[in-house]
């Protein structure tokens, strides 16, 4: 078998065995928040009849490892659950009432669009502006370019991300009303004007994430700088541009794309205070609505697709790590 | 060209002075040299390590590393003047009219691209040549230079190639403007010796073929006597002096150059075979050892006599090291055993006892990196005291001190000294009292001059060899290095390819008949006489010698 596809599978193979451990840590994680539904749901003033319906309804009364099992299996088909807080419950409403039960996929799915739909257009302006930003620091190295750019890039980073926020709502809605400082996004908006609407958490998560991945771009090329082949390609008399794009970029790739993965992940789990800020209807949110209310199925649900984003990213760093790699995508 | 041209030198360097960065301070490491290098001709610059023969060839490009900066005098090269020329110019002289090849090609080929996607940069970007033609004249320069597959090896990556292939289709890459002037970096150093002649004869070949200059840097007085038409020898940045190479070699008028000459004469007489029915100290019987699948050794057996040295040769890659794995325990052996003084040592050295461990000891190749940076010399040497010998406090530092005498370093001087502030030949010194310490029978040396200057080298063997006679140790002494053996062994171990080729007394193995492959590795070592190559070339062919010899005995 052709070495580096056996690679990708081995760690395809190790990704879903993490995941599944995440899984386990996740669900127990989640069963040891202190407090239930059933309560949460029910008042103070709820009588212990009326809790135990709803714990029974919803099979919390069953046993810790049954109830992982049965989640794990349901999981595994692709259905998620039912969402608590949605749901009718007999009790209340009487048996078949027809009542439809809302999903958890259906109510994350269009969240996690959003998200994602966030996330690409923030990936889409952060990661060539970072690369570039970082190539350039490593061509004008000590230079005042190069100090300004980390000194800025540094400042965005130890910033809080509801600060930046406002900061640029401040300036691009406000002073300068160009963008909207809401972005509350509709299922059926068109694209344009979806990608107006998020500019400005875009913009605000550019700025979160550039530093880090700019700073790698930057060490990693002038980690570079003393092999010998760079001076070989100096000695060539090739232009300093060229030097660092054509020579040293292709060989500091692999902890570039890392550090870009790590931030994508970021992206797509990390984003609460920004969604929050701008009112934007991300999967962040939804999480955090679902914490407050014991909504165990969505938590769990949430957790699991951060898991898997942070195990895809950091699976997909590696391919590409290997594929710009010419020892390992070519062997002897 | 006209009488003027062939007057007016190509390189003229006047009174140049380098200084590189130390702790702050610039410290000086070029002191006022000059330098002509007329069109055709090859200069050989040798000296030591630090003598400041890279940077003084650098410097012929108008180029200096980081950290190191030209502090006065003048570097011309067909009339310009390198020094004051911005940086443009000199990108536009450099890869085109002046070009360089470097000691390691491994590491200075770019290990993200093809050979031929690199060889074809500078022609491109100088705008000498289009790329396909390019390509063709580089297919053409690996035929010249004897490539295996010339149409076919620059489409692979660098760590497809063998470092010998690497180093001429480097030397191809200088050569893919035509320049006026190359400077050869050491280009040999890092290359087995049957690798190593047949890259010597293809860069001598092909400066020949286009009449370029060249400096040639290196360290080995035989390989320069070979490529340089004139030597200049250098000295911890002083030139100390110059000559045309027979004259160099035949009359050196300084001191210090007539004893870099001498150093290859140091030589101990062969000792007695043991006697007959003497149990060896130790016995290496029938050993077959693994990487995984991948079989290193096979049913290798030879014996180490009693206050013997046994030198175990080969090429990179031949399994020698790996027979010391073996010995000492590292690697466990697939079949086969290893016996001391008649006994046979457990395979693995965590089965072995605390007094079996004691008897074999090992001497590394780079004393640097064997060395824990952070321990003072006192500790690195009290450890194996403690250790092995249960020595502590007073008679622990007796023993440390009375170590650090038999290696001549005056312990007052050096007991509290971190590694860091010793010489390369002053660490190795301490690596042996390290392995004196455990108070062994056996000692394996593995490489342990190859990194050091030959003076100091010289003085290591001088060391090893008195302690053997006053310890009466044994030594197996790995080497890629015939004059060492010459000098010190007693038996000679030929290895290729995980098996022993050869083996008998020092003196047998130096005359012949030989093994086909022990007569290859021999005639390989380059020699003092500046017609040594060509005699050899004459004698055998181009496609007998190095590796292309080997290569047809399989």
């Amino acid at each position: 078998m052709n070495p580096v596809v056996k690679i990708i599978l081995q760690r395809l193979a190790l990704g879903l065995l993490t995941l599944f451990i995440v899984s386990i840590v996740i669900f127990t994680a989640v069963n040891m928040l202190p407090g239930d539904f059933a309560q949460a749901i029910l008042g103070q003033g709820a009588s212990p009849e009326a809790v135990e319906a709803i714990r029974r309804d919803l099979g919390l009364d069953q046993p810790p490892v049954t109830r992982y099992l049965q989640w794990l299996g349901d999981a595994l088909r692709g259905d998620l659950g039912n969402s608590f807080a949605q749901a009718n419950f007999s009790s209340f409403v009487g048996e078949g009432s027809g009542g439809a039960r809302v999903t958890v996929a259906q109510q994350i799915a269009p969240r996690f669009a959003n998200t994602m739909f966030l996330a690409g257009v923030t990936a889409a302006i952060a990661v060539p502006f970072a690369v570039t930003l970082g190539v350039l620091a490593a061509l004008y190295r000590n230079s005042a370019f190069d100090k300004a750019a980390n000194v800025a890039t540094l400042t965005s980073i130890s910033s809080p991300e509801f600060f930046l926020a406002y900061v640029l709502i401040l300036f691009l809605a406000v002073l300068n009303p160009v963008l909207p400082s809401l972005s509350n996004i509709y299922a059926d908006m068109g694209f344009g004007e979806r990608l107006v609407k998020t500019l400005l958490p875009a913009l605000t998560l550019t700025l979160v994430v550039t530093a880090h991945m700019m700073r790698m771009t930057r060490a990693a090329i002038i980690n570079l700088l003393a092999s010998p082949y760079i001076e070989m390609a100096r000695l060539k008399g090739i232009g300093p541009m060229r030097v660092i794009v054509k020579h040293a970029l292709p060989n500091a790739l692999a902890p570039i794309i890392n550090v870009i993965a790590l931030n994508l992940a970021y992206l797509i789990t990390g984003v609460v205070v920004v969604e929050v800020v701008f009112v934007y209807p991300g999967i962040g949110q939804l999480f955090v609505d679902s914490v407050k209310i014991r909504d165990i199925p969505v938590v769990q649900a949430c957790c699991l697709i951060f898991a898997a984003a942070y195990i895809l990213l950091n699976l997909t760093a590696d391919i590409l790590s290997i594929a710009t790699n010419p020892r390992l995508r070519q062997p002897k | 060209m006209t009488e003027a041209q062939e007057q007016t030198p190509l390189v003229r360097i006047r009174d140049l002075k380098i200084e590189g960065r130390a702790d702050e301070t610039w410290m000086p490491i070029i002191n006022g040299v000059d330098l002509d290098l007329h069109r055709g001709e090859v200069l050989g610059l040798i000296g030591e390590s630090g003598a400041g023969k890279s940077t003084l060839g650098l410097a012929a490009m108008g180029y200096t590393r980081d950290g190191v900066r030209i502090s006065g005098g003048s570097v011309e090269f067909d009339g310009i003047d390198l020094l004051s020329a911005s940086a443009a110019t000199k990108r536009a002289l450099l890869g085109k009219r002046i070009a360089y090849v470097a000691q390691s090609a491994a590491a200075s080929f770019n290990p993200a691209h093809r050979l031929i996607d690199q060889h074809v940069e500078a022609p491109v970007q100088h705008g000498v040549m289009s790329r396909s033609d390019s390509v063709e004249d580089g297919i053409e320069l690996y035929r010249r230079l004897r490539l295996p597959n010339p149409e076919e090896i620059g489409f692979r990556y660098p760590h497809q190639v063998s470092g010998g292939q690497l180093q001429r289709a480097m030397t191809a890459m200088a050569m893919s403007c035509r320049p006026d002037l190359i400077i050869f970096d050491e280009p040999t150093t890092a290359l087995d010796v049957t690798t190593q002649i047949e890259v010597l004869a293809a860069i001598r070949d092909i400066v020949d073929q286009f009449g370029t200059a060249a400096i040639y840097i290196t360290h080995d007085l035989a390989v320069v006597a070979q490529m340089a038409d004139r030597i200049k020898v250098l000295l911890r940045g002083d030139e100390v002096e110059e000559a045309e190479t027979r004259e160099m070699l035949d009359h050196p008028r300084e001191d210090y150059t007539k004893s870099l000459w001498a150093v290859r004469e140091f030589r101990r007489p062969q000792k007695p075979d043991a006697a007959p029915g003497a149990v060896p100290v130790i016995e290496v019987d029938k050993v077959t050892a693994a990487y995984g699948d991948t079989t290193v050794l096979r049913d290798v057996s030879f014996k180490i006599h009693e206050g013997r040295t046994v030198a175990v040769v080969g090429e990179s890659g031949s399994g020698k090291s790996t027979a010391a794995r073996c010995i000492t325990g590292l690697l466990p052996p697939a079949r086969g055993k290893v016996l001391l003084d008649g006994e046979e040592l457990p395979p693995d050295y965590r089965k072995r006892s605390k007094m079996q461990l004691r008897q074999v000891q090992m001497i590394y190749q780079m004393a640097d990196t064997a060395l824990n940076p952070r321990k003072s010399i006192a500790e690195i040497i009290g450890r194996p005291v403690e250790f092995y010998m249960g020595l502590r406090g007073r008679e622990k530092r007796r023993r440390v001190d009375e170590l650090l005498d038999q290696i001549e370093l005056p312990g007052d001087e050096f007991r509290h000294r971190l590694p860091s502030e010793l010489s390369g030949g002053q660490k190795q010194r301490v690596g042996i009292a390290r392995a004196l310490a455990a108070e062994p029978r056996f000692i394996i040396c593995d490489e342990v001059t190859s990194a050091l200057d030959q003076l100091v080298a010289e003085g290591i063997l001088k060391l090893l060899a008195r302690l053997q006679d006053e310890l009466h140790l044994s030594y197996m002494f790995i080497t890629h290095d015939l004059a060492t053996v010459r000098s010190i062994a007693d038996w000679v171990v030929v290895m290729k390819e995980g098996r022993v080729v050869e083996q008998g007394p020092k003196d047998e193995m130096f005359r012949p008949p030989h093994h086909a492959y022990t007569d290859l590795l021999l005639s390989s070592v380059p020699e003092m006489d500046p017609d040594w190559l060509t005699n050899l070339l004459a004698e055998r062919g181009v496609d007998n010698i190095g590796d292309a010899a080997a290569d047809k005995m399989q």
